[in-house]
């Protein structure tokens, strides 16, 4: 009677699933979150910031703040899987030759899943969705979204997803079937336990999230654009945000059917994807890379965005090839859907198949290589700067090479017999996924830090940053193609063959670089803030910037523009730079402007998928309905919701942009050799 | 710059890999390999004609048109050439053209599904079957014509062409012999096929690359390749073996580890077709998952 009480109560959810783990690395981690997680509640308490976090923060629908907040939470998740990276590269290291394990084959399992689902879902994913959210509108001359309540929400899914993975660290354990969570080792049978519903119900939230998020950002670039800005006359960065968001509505969708099906089948003992009784993996394996192969593109498209800006800006001219790379982006972003079954060459289909999805892969490498020419040849004839945006663009370019030449590789099925599952592979999509992605970010975050902040990030240790990520990337995962080639597989926990023993070695050190560039990347932020007023920016143009957002103060008030810009040409301010005068006073008439009112609803919704998707991991059946029920609800609520908006008087407006508008009239345009130094203060001279 | 040395070391490790190989797919054993690592070796060659010149005018240019040398053909309107852009989309596109009619006759040339040509074999001669079951961390070899089976060790005769029929008792599993070549996914219900032969006698790693839980890293196997003389002489030993019967079947089923390579005498003849058989249907065993309710 009282277990069948529990049962109701608590679901499967017992004492020993909370805190401690089966080895010391696990408890730690779990101790970790558990002691972080009062520290930031401690600390918002001491210092009285709760009000201040739900007004500025966590009610608002500006785009500017969901795109930080966005931004933070894949900051704070990459922490978490760099660690995660580190303790496996040592596990191997250590146990390579029969030596002693570090964490045991268990453990493992579930590190090298939320190693990969972390980075895709929560660090790479929320990075952009981060960088769109705060730029697109500034970029085509928008006051918002079209959707601001929309955007909430999904920014709301998202950090739910990231708040129950991070919940499965310290209540009970995580699955081990790979961010893919390929059936059948992830239906029932094989793998009884809770972890593949953490990551089914963590990878559902966040994928309608991004699904939302995905809509909405489509949907402003058609509507949203400022009198003159053609499609053709946006900067690079919207063209990729517009073919992301495309991806992200066509191919979030075959994710969460795909994981919706999984959960089918554990819940209800439907046969999907089961072993026997008409189950069918093959089905799994399809829809998920439907999914899968699209959203590499989503992730590296935006990056693709960020080179275009900072290669251009950096270089002090226009992009070569404006059309060429609106073309190639587009080609990409079409082939990508061709392509998923290059993911399973060797389950067993015929040679014309994979012939064929094998040459449609190898189609990408085109447009893909005519856009690292294309930037190439933009700083043919520049003037070229070694920002530490710039750096990484530079690394990325020599490195995403030799990721191409072993994407190529793969995509050969000849080849990819023997290079499937194997290390080869790994340092493959890490050689596309860390310079061509994360490269991608986090020299956006470098280059638009000012934009959102008002001051500069500290050069000195974004370079230190720089040189760690280049060295720690080759250092990890060079020895990785080597180790592929000698036959060595992944998520193997440990290895036999001495001959491996140097090169997992030389990848520990890499990993040990990287997590010390993901540290330089605080400590950066740190000294920066330290140092704000001396870095401070506020004019709003301190790199000699090209596109729109760069015509606003720094941070842009909650309206962007005091009047909607008109726009004659690609890079508008670039040429209004040398032509004109921007910062003349804009007289005549200012107009009211309408903004969206704060709403504590997305925060709520999000609460409430938390307690939705908990329950469902632990059978906690009471707690899954309310957390589903109140979702819903509180959507509904929004529907009565008659007072969405609120107004800003053309007075306000008028005060604030003619008061910036002097004080840059007042301020000294700044030469490019010295904008790095205290005496930017945010108006760029031109290069002449 | 660090990021141009890098690179140079990227590229001496990945060329490095002929000299340091261990068993991988550079140093081939067997036709199917062999063609894996011409391929393989094509396909560089082809590629490097692409991405060679970044390798060559990034550092050109970065060096040339940096701000502090005051260049004075600073163009910063220049953005288009029409015969470079014919340059950079054709190049690519007779690269990739070139790639997909070699890729077209490999890919049917080591097509897993059929079966190989050898050099001094006769046209037509049968190729050796072999029935391979994955199960939870081990593979069972059984062999139809001899009438045994082994586990964790697969005995080939040198020379000639193996047929492998390979199908799953618990989750999927991926079959992969490195020197030999090849890789095929094994799984419940189905069955997928995969041809290899070794050139010569020999012995080789053998395993399973798709992870199917804790001990999925001990999943290996040693591969013999014999003269087929002594080949036939082990099969006529191995009859010896005491037999795979139900139980001692039903015991390699449950996930373990076998400690050895096992011999047995002895299988039912239908062993390979009941297993896949076991899978059709609506009487697929779930007895884990029972265990866990």
């Amino acid at each position: 009677m009282i277990s069948g009480l529990s049962y109701w109560i608590f679901g499967r959810l017992e004492w020993s699933d909370l805190l401690i783990k089966s080895n010391a690395i696990a408890t730690g981690a779990s101790c970790m979150v558990v002691i972080v997680a009062i520290a930031i509640v401690a600390l918002l308490t001491w210092t009285g910031r709760w009000g201040w976090l739900w007004r500025e923060w966590l009610t608002s629908l500006d785009h500017k703040r969901i795109g930080i907040m966005y931004i933070v939470i894949s900051f704070i998740m990459m922490a978490r899987a760099i660690a995660e990276a580190m303790v496996m590269r040592t596990q191997q290291a250590m146990a390579a030759g029969g030596g002693t394990d570090l964490v045991g084959a268990e453990h493992f399992g579930q590190l090298f899943t939320t190693h990969g689902t972390v980075m895709i879902f929560f660090v790479a994913m929320p990075f952009l969705s981060g960088l769109i959210n705060y730029l697109l509108p500034l970029q085509i001359g928008a006051r918002d979204l079209s959707f601001p309540f929309m955007n909430a929400v999904g920014l709301a899914l998202t950090w739910a997803g990231a708040v129950l993975i991070m919940v499965s660290l310290t209540v009970g354990d995580f699955s081990t079937g790979g961010w893919s969570a390929y059936p059948p080792f992830t239906e029932l049978a094989f793998s009884p336990g809770e972890g593949v519903d953490y990551w089914i119900w963590s990878v559902t939230l966040t994928g309608i999230g991004t699904t939302l998020t995905g809509i909405n950002f489509a949907v402003t670039i058609y509507k949203e654009r400022c009198p003159g800005m053609h499609l053709m006359r946006m900067p690079l960065f919207c063209w990729t945000a517009l073919c992301t968001a495309i991806l992200i509505v066509f191919a979030l969708p075959p994710l969460t059917v795909a994981s919706s099906l999984l959960a089918l089948d554990r819940y209800l003992d439907f046969h999907f994807f089961t072993n026997g009784s008409g189950g069918n993996m093959m089905n799994y394996a399809n829809l998920f890379w439907l999914f899968g192969h699209p959203e590499v593109y989503i992730l590296i498209l935006p990056a693709f965005g960020v080179w275009s800006e900072v290669i251009s800006t950096f270089s002090g001219k226009r992009l070569y090839g404006y059309r060429s790379l609106v073309l190639a982006t587009m080609c990409i972003a079409v082939l990508s859907f061709t392509v998923w079954m290059h993911h399973f060459f060797t389950m067993g289909q015929s040679a014309n198949v994979n012939a064929a999805f094998g040459f449609a892969t190898m189609l990408i490498g085109i447009p893909t290589g005519v856009k690292v020419y294309d930037w190439i040849l933009t700083m043919y004839r520049g003037r070229i700067r070694f920002s530490a945006p710039m750096l990484f663009a530079i690394t990325f370019l020599f490195s995403f090479v030799v990721g191409g030449l072993s994407g190529i590789l793969l995509s050969n099925a000849p080849t990819d017999f023997a290079m499937h599952n194997s290390l080869f592979l790994v340092a493959h999509f890490h050689n596309m996924l860390i310079p061509g992605t994360l490269f991608g970010f986090i020299a956006g975050y470098m280059y638009w830090f000012p934009k959102a902040f008002g001051f500069r990030l500290d050069e000195r240790w974004g370079r230190i940053a720089w040189g760690l990520w280049t060295a720690g990337f080759f250092a990890a995962f060079a020895p990785l193609y080597s180790l592929g080639l000698m036959g060595a597989m992944r998520r193997t926990s440990q290895t036999y063959d001495p001959a491996y023993e140097p090169f997992l070695y030389v990848a520990l050190v890499g990993a040990a670089l990287l997590f010390a560039g993901f540290v330089a990347l605080v400590v950066q932020l740190v000294v920066s803030t330290r140092h704000r007023d001396r870095l401070a920016v506020p004019i709003g143009d301190p790199w000699d910037g090209r596109a729109l957002e760069w015509f606003t103060p720094s941070p842009p008030p909650e309206w962007n523009f005091a009047r909607l810009p008109q726009v004659e040409c690609i890079d508008a301010f670039a040429r209004e730079k040398r032509e004109g005068d921007p910062y003349a006073p804009q007289d005549g008439d200012y107009a009211d402007i309408e903004m969206p009112r704060n709403t504590g609803l997305p925060t709520l919704i999000g609460m409430a998928g938390i307690a939705c998707a908990f329950g469902l991991v632990w059978h906690i059946w009471w707690m899954a309905i309310v957390g589903f029920v109140a979702m819903w609800g509180f959507l509904v609520a929004r529907s009565f919701e008659s007072r969405t908006t609120r107004t800003i008087p053309a007075a306000t407006v008028r005060e604030a942009n003619e008061a910036w508008l002097s004080r840059a009239r007042m301020a000294r345009a700044v030469p490019r050799e010295i904008e790095f130094t205290a005496a930017n203060t945010g108006r760029a001279e031109p290069l002449a | 710059m660090a990021g141009r040395l890098s690179s140079l070391t990227l590229f001496i490790a990945l060329t490095g890999c002929a000299q340091v190989h261990s068993g991988g797919m550079l140093d081939p054993a067997g036709p199917v390999a062999q063609v894996q690592r011409d391929h393989f070796l094509i396909v560089v060659a082809l590629v490097a004609i692409v991405i060679v010149p970044v390798f060559l005018a990034l550092p050109w240019i970065l060096w040339r048109y940096r701000l502090s040398r005051k260049s004075t053909d600073y163009k910063p309107d220049w953005d288009f050439d029409r015969r470079i852009e014919w340059v950079i989309w054709g190049v690519p596109v007779l690269v990739v053209a070139v790639l997909a009619a070699v890729l077209w006759i490999n890919v049917h040339r080591i097509d897993p599904y059929r079966p190989l040509a050898l050099q001094g074999v006769p046209q037509g001669a049968p190729p050796l079957p072999v029935q391979a079951v994955g199960l939870d961390w081990k593979w069972l070899f059984i062999y139809p014509e001899q009438g045994i089976a082994t586990v964790d060790e697969l005995v080939v005769p040198a020379g000639r062409d193996i047929a492998f029929d390979l199908t799953a008792d618990g989750p999927m599993m991926s079959f992969y012999v490195p020197r030999l070549g090849g890789q095929i996914y094994a799984m419940a219900g189905m069955r997928t096929q995969l041809h290899l032969a070794a050139d010569a006698p020999g012995g080789f790693r053998g395993l399973n690359t798709q992870y199917n839980g804790v001990d999925f890293h001990r999943q290996s196997f040693r591969v013999r390749a014999l003269p087929p003389r002594e080949f036939a002489a082990w099969a006529a030993r191995a009859r010896s073996a005491p037999p795979l019967d139900v139980a001692r079947y039903a015991k390699l089923v449950e996930p373990s580890v076998t400690a050895r390579p096992l011999v047995f005498g002895r299988v039912e003849p239908d062993l390979f077709a009941k297993v896949i058989g076991k899978y059709e249907g609506g009487s697929a065993p779930h007895h884990m998952a029972q265990a866990a309710r």
